[in-house]
């Protein structure tokens, strides 16, 4: 195996054509992805806003789960919200021996033992350092060459852990893109907020953050993301409608994958614009 | 309520006292450099800024900073805490400040305090968030028979794509209850 993986809530619901399309792009690279069985939610941001024990026994029970099955493996997630909170509960386990023992007594009862040794890995981390950029563009044909690609970020990706790429200026997306032959959009919002939480309860926070994000990426063909929250937002306040793909949606249709297996109908936002492009 | 509820409150709540004491504590070596204001994306939709709220707060001006939107527009995004200059953990200092304000003034920020619980609620019940029951319960707790409407036509976008499923609540103790029961004796 190569990978544990945890999809996360989002992506058994409204992010699903994220879960796809990670699955099928791994499947076409060699990447073996193995559930973590039995995971449960990591606390999203409500966890700790609620109780801040909570929000380290959540996702600690899913690390806990990961060490018992497959001790040393790499945990993939495709979720930026899940990616911060299993990666800063992987922080305070090893570095708090007073939290991490009060951790391990919740668990106890389940079986469960956590000591914080498998990594935590975004997708965008394993997929730009783990040498994917090489086979796509091996598979890619010149399908998406005219295309300019603008690379949206977010934030919990990149903050507060930066450990894959610049937390302000970020760039690990540009690779795997120009690999598809599509050109990068040059801009310097990608790693801007879209209001994530916020613009659920406050919806004129959403409109006026992301109006300014696409404002930036007018020039562009398309928006690639890698967070459903990010989706949502960019999806659902609009000004004028512009495709917005999961990366592994973009990289998978490049590589002649089939839309309906990267999920392409399930987008929002009308991507039929990019899908042409790709295998029929 | 006046001025005077608000100052005695957190005195006769000691978890929620105990949570703003620590919440002080993160943010005490801040220099008032304007940083964190300047970096957030949220800042021109707060009625106070971030510096001067986390100065309201180190002065113990405790009743201006829950008078503020300010910590409930964190979008958690993360970019003060990277550029403060003193490092200070300003995020969860924000979230921290969430966590009291939900318990101290629950009817002041209902409509957050509801939905966080919703979701909690979700966890411990399933382990993972059913979104279409989370939002159920959310609306109907909040027991405001407009506020569904601006979610409506975002619903009904989804379930056009078959996203949000209506499964039927089950009954039952909960899967995560007794996780939740052990973390919440020993948080006493
Ligand atoms: S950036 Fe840090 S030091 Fe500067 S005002 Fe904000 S909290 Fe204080
Ligand atoms: S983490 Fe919150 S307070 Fe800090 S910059 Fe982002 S939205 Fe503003």
């Amino acid at each position: 195996m190569d990978y544990l993986y945890y999809p996360g809530c989002s992506l058994e619901g409204t992010a699903m054509e994220y879960d796809r399309s990670c699955r099928a792009l791994s499947g076409a690279l060699g990447m073996a992805l193995v559930e973590i069985s039995d995971w449960t939610c990591c606390g999203a941001t409500a966890a700790r806003c609620v109780d801040e024990l909570l929000s380290v026994v959540l996702p600690a029970r899913n690390l806990a789960l990961a060490e018992k099955t497959d001790p040393g493996i790499d945990i993939l997630v495709p979720c930026s919200a899940c990616y911060l909170n299993l990666e800063t509960a992987r922080e305070t386990i090893r570095t708090d021996p007073v939290m991490r023992n009060r951790v391990n007594q919740i668990l106890a009862p389940d079986n469960l033992v956590v000591t914080g040794s498998n990594r935590v890995r975004h997708l965008l981390d394993v997929l730009s350092r783990d040498g994917a950029a090489d086979q796509v563009a091996a598979r890619a044909g010149t399908n998406m060459a005219d295309l300019v690609i603008a690379p949206y970020y977010g934030c919990q990706c990149l903050r507060p852990f930066h450990e894959f790429d610049d937390p302000e200026l970020p760039r690990s997306m540009d690779r795997l893109i120009r690999a598809t032959g599509a050109q990068v959009l040059e801009w310097d919002m990608g790693g801007t907020c879209c209001g994530a939480a916020t613009a659920t309860t406050r919806p004129g926070v959403g409109q006026a953050l992301v109006g300014q994000i696409l404002a930036g990426a007018k020039d562009a063909d398309a928006v690639v993301t890698v967070c459903p929250m990010c989706q949502m937002n960019l999806e659902r306040f609009q000004p004028e409608p512009v495709p917005v793909l999961y990366l592994p949606q973009f990289l998978g249709l490049a590589m002649g994958l089939s839309s309906k297996a990267l999920g392409c109908g399930l987008n929002l936002s009308d991507v039929r614009p990019v899908v042409i492009r790709g295998a029929p | 309520m006046a001025l005077s509820d608000v100052r005695e409150k957190p005195a006769a709540r000691p978890e929620a006292a105990r949570r703003l004491e620590q919440v002080k504590d993160k943010v005490a070596a801040c220099i008032q450099c304007g940083t964190c204001s300047a970096s957030c994306p949220n800042a021109e939709f707060m009625d106070m800024t971030p510096r001067r709220m986390w100065r309201a707060l180190l002065a113990g001006r405790v009743e201006t900073v829950f008078l503020s939107q300010t910590f409930i527009l964190c979008a958690s995004c993360y970019m003060c805490t990277l550029r403060c200059p003193r490092g200070l953990p300003l995020t969860w200092a924000m979230a921290g400040l969430k966590q009291a304000a939900f318990s101290l003034y629950p009817d002041r920020f209902r409509r957050s305090a509801l939905f966080y619980r919703a979701f909690m609620d979700n966890i411990r019940q399933y382990g993972r968030v059913r979104e279409m029951e989370m939002m159920t319960r959310y609306f109907l707790a909040l027991k405001h028979p407009l506020v569904p409407l601006g979610y409506t036509s975002m619903g009904i976008r989804l379930m056009a794509k078959h996203k949000l499923h209506l499964r039927l609540p089950s009954a039952g103790p909960g899967r995560l209850a007794p996780l939740f029961d052990r973390a919440g004796r020993q948080e006493g």
